[in-house]
């Protein structure tokens, strides 16, 4: 169950081989099999029927050419009408000429509404803005207290008292404009879309704001009733954008892409984990390539930018996909990891490693990471360069240089062989990647980054596809540039 | 309130889908095509759906039945069949009992143990409540504010402090003034952090260590959760041993068919909905009811 994509075409793939024309009854079987990954992605009933019409009409008589086998073909017709859906209009964050810039949040209960106001809270302020926090939920018990501490987290004010919703929201724009912020952000309580009195109720908090942006905040889990609720939603408020959240399991998201489609709204922030950085502008690709479960190479490397130099980043990020790495650049790599948030949410977007994150995670805990330093540091330089020399009695020094066990040691050099091995896989997938990120980066950093228009294929090596790279081709296997510039479109 | 004038409101795609299986009248690809898309838009899932529309389209074979009204009643024959036969009741048996709450974030498990609280202080047992989600701000604040309503007694940590330690405590307290139960939150948690699933693990150990024992672990479901709901399932099965599902939000539209699929596949059976924000609104799981529930189809005003 939930595999991805790719490996539900191996099948077909095999029986088409060689064949130079797709005829309709091979697409028939894309199809189908590209139907249950959107059902199993939670991608809404109506949505995946439009879309499978879409793809069947590109699809059909399409001619295999070059080195692109038919598999990888039709991967990149979905991952285009996909991101097409996603992508085909982006969130732009504007400023009011007269602040403040008013944002107001509305959702479910449980979608993530008052950790969103916050994170959102901090995404402006890295922005250069001085915002502001609105409490306007006064029905969950405490959720008030709760913005209020994580506008302390983040020294974000934060204004609400005990009146009723619509008021708090009115007099918390007067408090804003009074402190001189610049955004305002306004919680609000979860409610259901179909309980009158309540979405009445936000109505009226809409009116009386007057929202600069309205952000409907989903759940990534949720299954066909996404759509519903957002139509309700977007009926009483008119939406403006999408912020998804809980990225950071291993939903697929599939909701989100039926609400874009069906609301015609684009997705404009995406969460993915429970401290306060662990949120971002949303790019359209990665979320199409996560629905049909192919990882997501360019976050990884975007999120290393954003916290090593960025010389530093190109070298890590070829290291981790060349799985030439030692020890030290282990424990290098975990304490760099450890900076870049939830490890989790950077190893799931990781290909082919989502079901692996249980256990880099343990080994990835604050307190192991300290023992891993000790133990690290009681090794010879040639035993961390190859640990494959360490014997009974290196493990016994070693052990009784770093206060540890035996077993510990055993443990550590078994952990690291394994993210060797998974890094060497996705690197055998990719080792070209540092160099489309050095292409893209010529083309300006800040701002919402996008890949570059399509990049010529080379001929001789092939397109590799995320998450493709070991399908075979006509050419052989697949494993040349990871080029992931030519895959996606610019939006 | 029932559970189905609780769930008759929603007016969606999916009524839409039965409606028009039902307007057909007679049995033919079409009702298939519907009932399978009904099926789905419920979020039970391919599999199972496929599975539970085979077994019915050769019931109707077999049985000569021919009339869209069987098929239905087949049909939910089929969905009460892999839902039925479970033990439902929610075990005592320590002293005092421990019902340890689990689930992924934001799906109502601070709320359910309110109106759990409430329910089972109004059946005359002294409750004691254990907050132990010290990792979400203010979640004991939250906590607290249920145990005034419930009438029941609060046992809570610092924030951040360790969980085990919190519900030890929380056991503790209760064993020394003889209460009968202690309901256990814990923060919300995605299933695949492992750090995080194993911490959970050592809650369920430690929350048994003392005088009490734990003789529930509720895992948490919120209707509206897709596909993602049995990898939930699965993950919290493996690490605190779950004995039973509550599904909460199924006031609103969206149906809670993953359930179905959850209860399937790994026998674990649902004991608890949650059907609104106060403190009445928690009722016991009625397979017949939900199974009416998700074919119920609403007329619109």
């Amino acid at each position: 169950m939930f595999e991805g994509l790719s490996s539900r075409f191996e099948g077909i793939l095999r029986k088409v081989r060689g064949r130079g024309r797709l005829g309709p009854e091979d697409v028939e079987e894309f199809l189908a099999e590209i139907r249950v990954a959107l059902l199993e992605a939670d991608v809404h009933l109506d949505v995946v029927r439009t879309l499978l019409d879409r793809i069947r009409d590109r699809a059909v008589g399409v001619e295999v050419a070059g080195a692109l086998n038919p598999g990888q073909i039709i991967v990149k017709i979905v991952l285009e009408e996909l991101t097409a859906v996603l992508g085909g209009e982006t969130f732009r964050p504007a400023y009011a000429s007269k602040p403040p810039t008013v944002v107001l949040l509305a959702g479910l209960q449980g979608s993530g509404k008052t950790t969103t106001a916050a994170k959102l809270a901090r995404w402006y302020k890295g922005q250069g803005r001085n915002p502001m926090l609105i409490g306007a939920d006064l029905l969950r018990p405490a959720a008030v207290e709760q913005l209020r501490t994580l506008g302390d987290r983040i020294n974000v004010p934060v204004f609400s008292d005990s009146t009723d919703p619509v008021s708090v929201a009115r007099a918390g724009l007067a408090e804003a404009v009074r402190l001189g912020r610049d955004v305002a952000i306004c919680d609000t309580a979860g409610r259901l879309a179909i309980d009158e009195d309540l979405m009445a109720e936000v109505a009226e908090i809409s009116d009386t704001l007057q929202p600069h942006h309205t952000f409907l905040v989903v759940d990534a889990m949720t299954g066909q009733d996404a759509v519903t609720t957002a139509e309700a939603f977007h009926t009483r408020l008119g939406l403006d954008a999408l912020i998804i959240t809980k990225l950071d399991g291993d939903a697929r998201g599939g909701a989100a892409l039926s609400i874009t489609e069906v609301v015609g709204r684009p997705i404009a922030f995406a969460s993915t984990g429970e401290t306060v950085e662990d949120f971002e502008p949303f790019h359209p690709d990665r979320l199409a390539g996560r629905i049909l479960g192919m990882g997501d190479v360019e976050t990884l490397i975007e999120k290393a930018e954003e916290t090593f130099a960025v010389e530093e980043a190109e070298a890590a990020a070829a290291r981790m996909l060349e799985g030439t790495f030692t020890l030290d650049d282990f424990l290098e790599q975990l304490r760099a990891l450890r900076k870049m948030g939830s490890i989790n949410s950077i190893m799931g977007m990781v290909p082919g490693m989502a079901s692996q994150v249980r256990d880099l995670d343990e080994a990835l805990d604050e307190r192991r990471i300290d023992r891993i330093e000790g133990i690290i540091n009681s090794m010879t330089p040639s035993e961390r360069l190859g640990p494959d020399v360490i014997d009974g009695s290196r493990r016994a020094r070693i052990a009784a240089g770093s206060g540890t066990e035996v077993g510990e040691i055993n443990q550590l050099v078994k952990q690291f062989r394994e993210m060797r091995k998974m890094m060497k896989q996705m690197g055998g997938r990719g080792p070209g990647r540092s160099k489309a990120g050095r292409a893209r980066k010529k083309k300006g950093r800040g701002g919402r980054v996008t890949t570059a228009g399509p990049a010529p294929i080379d001929k001789k090596k092939g397109l590799s596809l995320p998450g493709l790279g070991d399908l075979p081709g006509d050419r052989g296997p697949s494993s040349g540039d990871l080029d992931l510039t030519g895959i996606w479109p610019s939006d | 309130m029932g559970l189905r004038s609780s769930l008759g409101r929603a007016r969606d795609a999916w009524s839409t889908h039965l409606a028009s299986v039902r307007v057909a009248g007679v049995v033919d690809d079409r009702t298939w095509e519907g009932l399978t898309e009904a099926l789905l838009l419920a979020d039970i899932g391919l599999p199972t759906t496929e599975a539970l529309i085979d077994g019915v389209r050769y019931r109707v074979g077999s049985e000569g039945v021919d009339d869209v009204e069987g098929v239905l009643g087949l049909l939910k024959e089929g969905i009460l069949g892999r839902l039925g036969g479970a033990d439902r009741s929610l075990a005592f048996g320590g002293e005092p009992s421990v019902w340890l709450f689990v689930g992924v974030n934001g799906v109502g498990k601070t709320t359910t143990i309110g109106k759990l609280g409430w329910r089972e202080a109004s059946a005359g047992r002294s409750v004691v409540f254990a907050a132990g989600d010290t990792f979400r701000a203010a979640a004991a604040d939250q906590l607290e504010v249920w145990a005034d309503r419930a009438g029941a007694t609060m046992v809570r940590g610092a924030e951040g402090a360790d969980p085990g330690s919190v519900v030890f405590d929380a056991v503790e307290h209760a064993a020394a003034r003889g209460a009968d139960l202690v309901l256990a939150d814990t923060a919300g948690r995605v299933h695949t952090r492992g750090n995080l699933m194993d911490e959970l693990a050592k809650v369920r150990r430690v929350a048994d260590k003392g005088a009490g024992t734990v003789t529930e672990t509720l895992l948490v479901i919120d209707a509206t959760t897709g596909q993602n709901g049995l990898l939930q399932a699965r993950e919290f099965a493996a690490a605190a041993d779950v004995t039973g599902i509550v599904l909460t939000k199924l006031d609103g539209s969206a149906r809670g068919g993953i359930v179905v699929a959850v209860h399937e596949d790994l026998g674990i059976p649902v004991k608890l909905v949650g059907v609104g924000e106060d403190r009445d609104d928690l009722l016991a799981f009625d397979p017949a009811d939900f199974v009416d529930a998700l074919f119920s189809v609403d007329v619109p005003a």
